[in-house]
């Protein structure tokens, strides 16, 4: 009987993790920053229809960066466990944290014991209620997890993205129209091009709507936010 | 594992249904009959009933009411529940019949469109949504068996045909349109046999309001079950309207001025 091929647990981790990287990089990115009245993030996608970006319960978005089917199954599976939680306890439960807990195990268990990792990074964000701190919650294709504060970045070019924001982005207290713009900026700098508002989808967890605070930003309305100066 | 699950469609019913079938509406299932001689089936202990809920068409959408009084066999066990719920920016949903399921079957309900929603990225049709409900009903029959009737009624706003639209309800799950107006409950007959005559065609907001009071009202003073506006302890009928613009509360104080006004040209007529 042919014995199989030795290799070395960290050699197949690297290879996993090179593999997954490479398929996340080749991706466009989302950004996710903190504003006066809540959290924005914003895509580069150029589908109108095939979001990035979601509303997953009443003070939290989900948004995927990688391969569309792998975050696709990540969101709907995030959308009913925070649905079944809501339902079995109360709304107030639902949390941010809870729920990037349960991405990270599931993301790490598929990393570690399947064949092929998950090629995706995903951004559980939360808008705090009242004084409360907003979360952002970044999770790795390896199921590592980072608490960002201020901005977060993933997809594309991921870490270009994260030096050019961290230098430039100052105070959660920025306007809406700000921190579009400046993200903008960011996206446009680091992908060397002129991104329109048609090739953007852009959403805000709005801190002042009561119940659910997830709403997008049409097309329309990001050309009238951006040209008032 | 968690996330690994086979996929459930959108339906966060059919979810719950598969994953948690202790925590569903649909629990618990049918109690096995004790063989008794006397053939009777083993009474439930007595529990609060909704009573009285309405639906009424204007020209801007649907108005919906419903009384505040839970009903325990002879005794009152409730002054202030709610039997009128909002379910999404274009509908609501107002239920009758034993308390305890039916205001878990409008929570269900809510999350259900919701969750959809979320998952879809798209709104279910107003057609869609009665449909679903009409599912859930036929989901609590087993309960119905056991004498634990619920039996809602649906208002939405379609935004394709741009109208308000009602659905009834029977406790098989049959699902039925009203194109003028509806009520259901122990005073379902008093209020409807109110409205019969007084409904129009185009009413407006305030008719509508005044109407679905004086029904409400007529309801509360032939049904006992049924509870009229409590001016000492401030309570009054709930009511709602679902128009283009989505899904309103009508203010408090309007609704005690109307009930004022009812009880004084009532008084008039005495």
């Amino acid at each position: 009987m042919a014995l199989p091929y030795y290799v070395s647990p960290e050699q197949m981790m690297a290879d996993k993790a090179e593999y997954a990287k490479k398929g996340i990089a080749k991706g466009r990115s989302i950004i996710a920053m903190e504003y006066a009245d809540g959290v924005l993030l914003v895509a580069d996608n150029p589908s109108a229809s095939l979001h990035k970006i979601s509303e997953m319960y009443d003070r939290m978005a989900f948004a995927g960066a990688g391969k569309y089917n792998e975050f696709e199954m990540l969101r709907k599976a995030g959308i009913r466990h925070a649905d079944l939680k809501g339902y079995m306890y109360s709304r107030e439960d639902v949390t941010a944290k809870s729920l990037a807990n349960a991405y990270s195990q599931t993301i790490g268990t598929v990393f570690s014991n399947d064949p092929k990792p998950l090629e995706v990074e995903i951004l559980v964000v939360e808008v705090g209620e009242g004084e409360k701190l907003n979360e952002i919650y970044r999770i790795s294709f390896d199921g590592s997890i980072i608490d960002e504060r201020g901005v977060a970045a993933i997809g594309g070019k991921a870490e270009a993205l994260m030096a050019y924001l961290k230098n430039r982005w100052s105070t959660p207290s920025v306007s809406l129209k700000e921190a579009l713009r400046l993200s903008i900026e960011a996206l446009d700098t680091i992908t060397s091009q002129k991104l329109g508002a048609d090739v953007l989808e852009v959403a805000v967890l709005d801190r002042t709507r009561p119940g659910r605070t997830f709403r997008r930003i049409t097309p329309t309305e990001i050309g009238s936010l951006l040209k008032v100066s | 594992m968690l996330f690994r699950d086979d996929d459930s469609g959108s339906s966060f019913y059919d979810f719950l249904l598969s994953k948690r079938p202790e925590a569903s509406a649909r629990f618990p299932h049918p109690i096995p009959q004790v063989q008794s001689h006397a053939q009777a089936p083993a009474a439930l202990p007595p529990f609060p009933h909704g009573t009285t809920i309405l639906a009424i068409r204007y020209q801007d959408g649907v108005l919906m009411a419903g009384d505040r009084q839970a009903t325990e066999g002879f005794q009152v066990s409730g002054r202030r529940i709610e039997k009128v719920f909002k379910t999404d920016d274009h509908s609501t949903i107002a239920i009758a019949g034993a308390a305890g399921p039916a205001i878990e079957l409008a929570r269900l309900f809510q999350i259900e469109l919701e969750h959809y929603e979320k998952l879809e990225g798209d709104i279910l049709s107003c057609e869609g949504k009665a449909n679903k409900l009409a599912q859930m009903v036929r989901g609590n029959l087993p309960m119905a068996f056991q004498g634990l009737v619920v039996i809602p009624i649906f208002a939405g706003y379609d935004l394709k045909r741009r109208e308000g639209r009602i659905f009834k309800y029977d406790v098989t799950g049959g699902r039925y349109e009203e194109i003028e107006y509806y009520a259901v409950g122990s005073g379902g007959k008093d209020a409807r046999d109110t409205m019969k005559p007084l409904y129009r065609r185009d009413l407006t907001e305030p008719q509508a309001l005044k109407i679905a009071m004086e029904a409400l009202y007529n309801a509360a003073e032939e049904d006992v079950g049924t509870g009229g506006p409590d001016f000492v302890r401030g309570i009054y009928p709930i009511a709602k309207v679902i128009t283009e613009h989505g899904v309103r509360d009508v203010e408090t104080p309007r609704i005690a001025e109307i009930c004022t006004a009812l009880i004084e040209n009532r008084r008039e007529r005495a």
